[in-house]
């Protein structure tokens, strides 16, 4: 399978904070790829470096096989939708969509009308005149009108009301279907386990996790809730994922035949085991 | 060409209202000389002999009884000052622009050369300019055709000529010092052609600060001199468009490796 991203041993500062150092890690064609990880952990630094807004301090990257010093020639064949969707304001929302196509050398006008309709998205308004999930729609519009063969999308639904989101993922399926590759950055874990097939999880500008969603959400540990207590006995050796007044909840992936000596002995009034969700697992890359 | 189509839309606004304006203040100027000519003829000595104000603003060299005199003065004067803020706000916005906004990000995102932008971008200051000048040029001439003056050809030309220079100067320095600012700096641009303005009027006083008409353009589009030389300084002229043509290579050197904000 042919490799869409290559970034090996990326690095980027900013003066003395390093954003990402020494990242690596592939997306393969057809993939639909989450990048996901806390505020500032360097998720926008490696996707501005991939198209060529910011400069890498040292490492490679590849996009399509090509090197990041070569981007004009892969941007032809990439939809981009950045977080903060911004543009020019005195501009009408369809003069800003065929002007995106027309810095592409093409007529995109028909898919682009398609794509107004799924979303809703009136063209005629002042692009300073829309809200913050509608100026997101024209940027999906702009990163999708062209039908890339790469999607990269810095946080896309952002903004977004929960029924354009699922109508924005039933595009991307679509077109993932269709061959392109999807690559993009979330905080919504949930999303994530729904939409993806593979994801890097990244942490203070390092790469913690590289693997199939299937096999990150895999844990032996169980969610252990327990009531009349808020202490934990030492002999668990683990923390509280949750303290309340009159319970304590954690992770437990010890023997089971310690933990009901110890639950045994203690003055509880209650208790729940439960599997992690997503959430909890993703949580303990992120701590 | 879609970014210069862009941005000469985006800039048709502004465009027209300085030109307009511009435009209007110099035939206002032109429509009243027939009145004023009479006066001037006795105030000319007054003007002639005011010391460093004459100086400065090259009154001691130009008759404000004679048409080319007056308009050497009076619309030179409006052409310099808002000639050159022109030149230097739609310079120093025209990179900057795109990071304070936050759309440069969007540009550049397209398959789109940075050095296709810095080029496309230039090209969009210097046809306002060109445009500006040639409107203001025809709407001086057929002003003065309308109050039934004739127009010294040569010195009319060379005055707007050395305008034109001048505006391109200021406007291509701004425009190589709009690369390395990460806001809008439009405070900047004017404040560059503040200085060149006050340098030129500050030259002409003394001669221990003549240095300084090395270091703007007013002193070679100074009407005085052209009007008395009838020609420009090309010594002045070269090297100003020395200093233009650095700053837009260090603004495109810079353009084109510069990290872009987010």
């Amino acid at each position: 399978m042919e490799k869409i991203i290559e970034i090996k041993n990326l690095c980027k500062s900013y003066g003395k904070v390093k954003a990402v150092e020494n990242i690596s890690f592939e997306v393969n064609e057809g993939d639909f790829f989450a990048f996901i990880g806390p505020n500032g952990a360097g998720k926008s630094t490696t996707i501005r470096t991939l198209l060529g807004l910011i400069k890498a301090d040292s490492g490679e990257a590849k996009v399509m096989g090509l090197p990041l010093e070569k981007s004009v020639e892969y941007l032809k064949k990439i939809g981009y939708l950045p977080s903060e969707a911004v543009f020019y304001n005195n501009m009408k929302v369809g003069e800003l969509i065929s002007y995106s196509a027309k810095l592409r050398g093409l007529d995109c006008s028909e898919e682009a009308k398609k794509l107004c309709e799924i979303l809703e998205l009136d063209t005629k308004k002042r692009i300073d005149q829309l809200s913050l999930g509608n100026r997101k729609k024209v940027g999906i519009v702009c990163a999708m009108q062209h039908k890339p063969e790469l999607y990269i999308m810095d946080e896309p639904t952002s903004g977004l009301d929960p029924l354009m989101q699922k109508e924005f993922f039933k595009l991307l399926h679509s077109r993932q279907k269709e061959g392109a590759t999807v690559f993009f950055s979330s905080h919504v874990l949930s999303e994530v386990q729904n939409n993806c097939s593979k994801a890097a999880i990244i942490r203070q500008g390092k790469i913690v996790a590289v693997d199939s969603i299937d096999n990150l959400s895999k844990t032996n540990a169980k969610k252990i809730t327990l009531y009349g207590v808020n202490t934990l006995p030492e002999s668990f050796g683990c923390k509280p994922s949750s303290v309340g007044e009159n319970s304590i909840s954690f992770f437990y992936n010890g023997k089971v035949k310690t933990l009901i000596r110890e639950l045994s002995e203690m003055d509880i009034t209650d208790l729940t085991i439960t599997e992690p969700d997503l959430d909890e697992v993703f949580m303990h890359y992120y701590e | 060409m879609v970014v210069l189509l862009k941005e000469l839309k985006k800039g048709a606004k502004g465009f027209l209202i300085w030109t307009l304006a511009i435009t209007f203040m110099l035939v206002v100027c032109i429509v009243i000389y027939p009145e004023m000519k009479g006066e001037m003829e006795g105030m000319s000595d007054i003007f002639s002999n005011m010391g460093a104000f004459s100086d400065a603003f090259g009154m001691d060299q130009l008759n404000f009884g004679t048409l080319i005199g007056y308009y050497g003065i009076e619309c030179g004067n409006m052409l310099g000052m808002g000639g050159g803020f022109f030149a230097a706000i739609i310079g120093i916005a025209m990179l900057s622009k795109e990071e304070k906004d936050h759309t440069a990000e969007f540009l550049l995102t397209h398959p789109v050369k940075r050095s296709s932008v810095v080029l496309q971008k230039l090209m969009a200051v210097v046809v306002q300019l060109v445009v500006f000048n040639a409107f203001v040029t025809a709407m001086g001439f057929l002003s003065i055709k309308l109050v039934g003056e004739s127009v010294p050809a040569k010195e009319f030309l060379l005055i707007h000529l050395g305008y034109f220079i001048l505006q391109i100067e200021i406007a291509l320095i701004c425009f190589g010092i709009s690369a390395f600012l990460k806001r809008g700096g439009i405070a900047v641009g004017i404040g560059i052609a503040v200085f060149m303005y006050f340098a030129n009027l500050i030259s002409n006083i003394t001669e221990k600060t003549e240095f300084l008409k090395y270091v703007t353009p007013f002193a070679y589009a100074d009407p005085s001199s052209i009007v008395k030389d009838k020609s420009l300084d090309m010594t002045l002229v070269l090297l100003g468009m020395g200093c233009a043509v650095v700053a837009v290579i260090a603004g495109f050197i810079k353009y084109t490796k510069k990290d872009i904000s987010s």
